[in-house]
């Protein structure tokens, strides 16, 4: 890292350093976009993979985190980056040409911060409504319902984007352009609709079956979660992330504990660390068997759903005798877990694992190898490695690309460097390829498993914990491999019993943002295909 | 085997001493109307407690079971459920063209009751064109379907018409050539010709290799025909969340639901009647014992059953594979049906002037 430092400050010599969690490097805006093309193209650097933008709001100023990743050399570093304007109309510039997904991250800052992106060719709001008053991640943000109330009426929509870019005296204009073509035949698919996996739409300009253009409009299930935790203390804060993936909650948990616990220095008993790492890889089955049941109903393969829905209740029993609860697991808990597992627990998983191999062998034998299925599936929605990095698809997704991104690999946490398993990767980069990764990787996850359950050590399965916690001052970042791509939770703290910024980089927003670049010139099926494959979640993009 | 024409010519005659023969005749055609709309009404009613029965044996289910003995009544109930409920009318639709669909397409199926062979002697027409009107009127359903989809005013509806409207075209084919295939064996058009020329052996067996040949390519093109999974596209319901009939409601809807089961017989029935010899039972030259047995048993109870064995095949491939993408769907017909069935019928010519056959 501190060669990399040399070079940067040789390079910019205002760039301020700060080593803090990671590497932060604080740069001006008008040598940001510079500082950020040098990161990603200079070979010894190679920052090719935007993990997450975090907007943020210091009361006197504002601006934005960016952390970066290296592919290559399994580096981080983050990049601090204050607006310059004043409070009504701040300005960053865009790295959108840099990093594809860097687009859709900073709608988001601009939908909860105001900051506006000189050069994001798309700067519409992502999750409210277009008329809604003032920017609630803001500290000054006015939560009077009067300002923004329930709307009774149809929500006002707008064919129009527009774009902020710097003339040639420096002044900053606003120029409006369609999102569609005039004469284009724009179908809703969702917000009801039956493929999109939640509460999701897709305005999709097709030429018959063809599709030109998809415009992804979320927010439907946006409950604010981020401000929310704003205002409750950290033990408070958790049981919102069993809302966000609902599928598979485990991990979400294990991830925002894992960050208290590095910030508080909480050291965590081995048996909680070996219950947890079990409870994350249960989720993973159950939940990649839900995606191949759901996959195959939208191909149009119902029955396939009901095969792997008998796996995924065997899980869910499991956990129900030991959290207590099917989905909202709330399990994991700041130092551990929350109680001790269930007396059978050992013997229930025991049998999942001697059915599942037969299980899988007869989604294989019913689905995989059908000539209808190959058809639809190979070749489908194929996403370059190059693209996968630069649209930061992480999990299964990504390593379908080709993208070796499994976070228990490249970091690993709790107790992964221990166990052995392999980290599946394709080539393709389809939706077969998708499919076939996830399969693979519900062995992967029994393997894990086979190798911890007879060896939960006994012991505490907490650790003491104050009553009252408080965070040192300080910000950390802190990512988990979820079921469907890697899980960030930023926490910045003032020193308070509650955080200060709470910032969630869920895999999913990615996933459905790279659906239009996917689509294009395919036909309808294959979006459903598409999206089925890329298995996002709404709730986890919309937080 | 007993012959119903006794029984209608019995009817016929007893009509004919109390009234007027224009008088007897309407009589009878309000009877057959009458039973014929019964056993519409009573078969999809079969089929749609079969289809829930069979799909739940595949997924692992028990299916209907609550409503009479093994669920037998709930398709009754949901019968019932469809007729109370109300017909929600559109704004911006073309009324008389949305009205009109649903009666179109029951139309057509109805139409093609007419000269299915139910027994023996138990058909209500028998042409000498009798396969030709049949495949006519079924052609009839696509226009019900078009109109559907164009009077709703829905873009999922237009597209579920459209992909309707391209696959049927292109299916029509496949069935056309296919039937062709069997009537250049039979020799005949007419109906009741095609099920006696079976009467030594079922044309799968007599017509031995195009026959068969013909047969599959009429299962899956029938398939198609009836917008059945895996060749549902025009309702795929992950896709246009129901296709043409999403703005449909009621006994509309109910329409088009019970026309579904009612072409899914229907295709079985011909099926039955073109490959496995239509009401005659089951024969094997020279063993006598053994066909006297086989002609015991009814001939309605023969044609109806073969229908629902095929019918079970055909639902057989909804449960099992997955859905078809419309370039595929096309290509599938034109590029590989209809050369291979073009091919099979000069081969079944071939077979029928070298008499290369049973």
């Amino acid at each position: 890292m501190a060669n990399i430092q040399e070079k940067i400050a040789k390079l910019f010599p205002e760039a301020a350093f700060e080593e803090a969690d990671t590497l932060t490097v604080t740069i001006p805006d008008a040598q940001w976009h510079e500082l950020a093309k040098t990161l990603r193209d200079d070979a010894e650097m190679a920052f090719d993979y935007l993990v997450t933008i975090v907007g943020m709001d210091w009361k006197d100023s504002l601006g934005c985190i960016y952390y970066l990743d290296s592919t290559t050399h399994n580096t981080h570093i983050a990049v601090k980056v204050i607006a310059t304007g004043d409070r009504e109309t701040p300005y960053i510039h865009s790295v959108s040409d840099l990093y594809a997904i860097g687009c859709i991250y900073e709608r988001e800052v601009y939908d909860f911060f105001g900051i506006i992106f000189i050069g994001n060719p798309d700067m519409r709001r992502l999750f409210l409504s277009i008329d809604w008053k003032g920017f609630p991640l803001r500290k000054d943000y006015d939560m009077n319902p009067d300002i923004n109330p329930v709307p009774h009426e149809n929500e006002r929509q707008s064919d129009y984007t527009y774009t902020y870019v710097e003339d040639a005296d420096g002044k900053i204009v606003k120029e409006e352009k369609r999102v569609f073509a005039e004469d284009d035949f724009v179908v809703n698919i969702g917000p009801q609709h039956p493929a999109t996996h939640g509460v999701l739409r897709f305005r999709t300009a097709v030429d018959g079956e063809t599709i030109k253009k998809i415009d992804v409009y979320m927010g439907y299930i946006h409950r604010g979660v981020e401000k929310i935790c704003e205002m409750d203390t950290y033990p408070q804060t958790l049981h919102f992330m069993d809302r966000l993936d609902y599928f598979s909650a485990h991990p979400y948990h294990h991830c925002l504990c894992m960050c208290i616990e590095k910030a508080a220095g909480i050291e965590v008993p081995r048996r909680a660390q070996v219950i947890r790492v079990i409870m994350d890889e249960l989720s993973r089955i159950a939940s990649h068997c839900l995606f191949i049941g759901t996959f195959c109903m939208d191909l149009g393969a119902t029955t396939m759903l009901f095969y792997t829905l008998r796996v995924r209740e065997q899980i869910l029993d499991i956990m129900d005798k030991t959290c207590g609860a099917r989905m909202t697991f709330n399990y994991e808990t700041i130092g551990g877990v929350i109680a001790d597992l269930d007396p059978d627990f050992v013997k229930d998983v025991k049998a999942l694992l001697e059915i599942l191999p037969k299980n899988i062998k007869e989604y294989n034998k019913l689905f995989t190898g059908n000539v209808i299925t190959r058809n639809r599936m190979e070749g489908v929605g194929v996403l370059s490695r190059k693209d996968a990095i630069s649209w930061a698809i992480t999990g299964p997704s990504g390593r379908a690309s080709g993208w070796a991104c499994d976070v228990r690999k490249t970091a690993p946490y709790a107790v992964y460097d221990e166990v052995e398993f392999d980290e599946i990767v394709r080539t393709e980069g389809d939706s077969m390829a998708r499919f076939k990764v996830r399969m693979d990787e519900m062995e992967q996850s029994a393997r894990i498993i086979a190798q911890l359950i007879d060896k939960i050590p006994d012991g505490e399965i907490q650790a003491k914990v104050p009553k009252v916690l408080r965070l040192p001052q300080g910000r950390w970042y802190q990512t988990v491999e979820g079921c469907r791509g890697a899980f960030g939770i930023y926490i910045e703290s003032d020193g308070g019993t509650s955080p200060y910024r709470l910032k969630i980089a869920p895999p999913c927003l990615p996933l459905a943002a790279v659906v239009d670049h996917l689509t294009e010139g395919s036909k309808i099926a294959d979006l459903i295909t598409i999206g089925g494959s890329l298995d996002y979640i709404v709730p986890d993009m919309d937080r | 085997m007993q012959d119903f024409s006794e029984l209608t010519a019995f009817i016929h005659s007893l009509l004919t001493q109390f009234l007027p023969e224009w008088a007897a005749v309407t009589v009878e055609c309000v009877i057959i109307a009458v039973c014929l709309l019964l056993a519409y009404s009573l078969l999809a009613l079969f089929y749609i407690w079969f289809e829930r029965k069979v799909c739940a044996a595949f997924q692992c289910r028990l299916g209907p079971n609550r409503v009479g003995p093994w669920g037998l009544l709930q398709s009754i109930a949901d019968m019932f459920k469809i007729l109370i409920k109300e017909l929600i009318s559109l704004k911006h639709t073309d009324k008389f063209l949305f009205a009109l669909a649903p009666y179109l397409v029951i139309l057509a199926s109805m139409l093609s009751f007419a000269v299915l062979p139910w027994g023996n002697g138990l058909q209500i027409i028998d042409f000498n064109i009798g396969i030709f009107f049949l495949i006519a009127c079924s052609s009839i359903g696509v226009l019900g379907i078009l109109l559907a989809g164009w009077s709703s005013n829905n873009k999922f509806t237009l597209i579920g018409a459209l992909r309707s409207g391209a696959q049927m075209v292109s299916y029509e084919l496949s069935i056309g050539l296919s039937i062709l295939t069997m009537v250049a064996f039979a020799g005949s058009m007419s109906i009741g010709d095609i099920v006696n020329a079976q009467a030594n052996g079922w044309f799968i067996f007599t017509g031995h290799i195009p026959a068969v040949i013909a047969f599959v390519i009429y299962l899956i093109a029938g398939t198609a025909e009836t917008n059945r999974g895996p060749f549902d596209l025009p309702e795929a319901e992950s896709e246009l969340t129901a296709g043409y009939h999403t703005e449909y409601s009621g006994i509309h809807f109910g329409f088009f639901y019970l026309a579904e089961y009612l072409n899914l017989f229907i295709v079985s029935g011909v099926a039955a009647l073109m490959f496995f010899g239509g009401w005659m039972p089951f024969h094997i030259n020279g063993w006598d014992s053994f066909n006297q047995v086989m002609d015991y048993i009814p001939s309605v109870i023969w044609f109806i059953g073969k229908a629902i064995a095929l019918s079970f095949v055909i639902i057989w491939f909804k449960w099992t594979f997955p859905r078809l993408r419309i370039d595929q769907l096309l290509s599938l017909e034109w590029k590989y049906l209809l050369p291979i069935n073009l091919a099979n019928l000069v081969l079944m010519v071939c077979c029928i002037v070298y008499g290369w056959h049973f």
